[in-house]
């Protein structure tokens, strides 16, 4: 299943992926877009990203992550428009106890946030974009 | 001289005009070197001093040997999530 998606993403389908009757517990994480970003009203937001190498380093995340941990995991990235709600990023981590679950699904994403090379841009209610920064933005990151 | 194309995304396929970029330098060339022909492009003097540059890919840990055939593009901050 390829890491990006320009189909709204369902989390269930993604910890479908997961699913075993091995594994004892499942952490998931749901990113949505935000209707606010430092006091400005979102009206939408848009994904764009460089798919030849965002599809690989996705890759290389789940190995990493599956090398380190006992888990399975999944993930996804929606690409395109999005409005206020809509989900942006789906990470499944499933494994025999909750322990490495949590552990492992916080570094995914933190990973796929740092490596995957995607970017933003959010349209406010006046009108104005902006393409967001996070290192600028240290505190606005979801 | 060698023509090199870049890719480039967002914000900076903005600020350079377009999403494809061409530059002409020796073969072979650096990194270092192809940052700072960016940066003599119309809109390359807004590219930070140490903008991303992945080689094939990836990103370089150190300033790697590039020729023709080296796959390139000029990534803005990431901000994926």
């Amino acid at each position: 299943m390829a890491f990006l998606s320009t189909a709204p993403i369902d989390p269930a389908a993604v910890l479908a992926d997961v699913r075993s009757p091995s594994h004892g517990g499942t952490a998931l994480f749901v990113g949505t877009v935000r209707d606010s970003h430092r006091g400005r009203v979102v009206r939408r937001l848009e994904y764009s990203a460089y798919p030849a190498m965002a599809e690989g380093e996705a890759r290389a995340i789940v190995a990493e992550a599956s090398a380190r941990w006992p888990v399975a995991v999944a993930a996804r990235h929606r690409t395109g428009s999005l409005a206020p709600g809509e989900v942006a990023i789906v990470v499944a981590v499933a494994s025999a106890h909750r322990e490495s679950a949590f552990l492992a699904c916080r570094w995914v994403v933190d990973e796929l946030k740092r490596r995957v090379p995607i970017w933003k841009r959010e349209w406010y209610a006046d009108g104005s974009a902006d393409w967001i920064d996070p290192a600028a933005d240290a505190l606005g990151s979801s | 001289m060698t023509r090199y194309h870049v890719e480039t995304f967002a914000r900076y396929a903005e600020l350079l005009g377009s999403p494809s970029l061409a530059i002409e330098l020796p073969n072979p060339t650096s990194a270092s070197a192809v940052i700072a022909a960016l940066r003599q492009l119309p809109g390359g003097d807004a590219l930070p001093d140490r903008p991303l540059l992945a080689v094939n890919h990836t990103l370089p840990r150190a300033d790697v040997s590039i020729g023709p055939s080296d796959i390139l593009a000029l990534l803005p901050p990431l901000a994926g999530g």
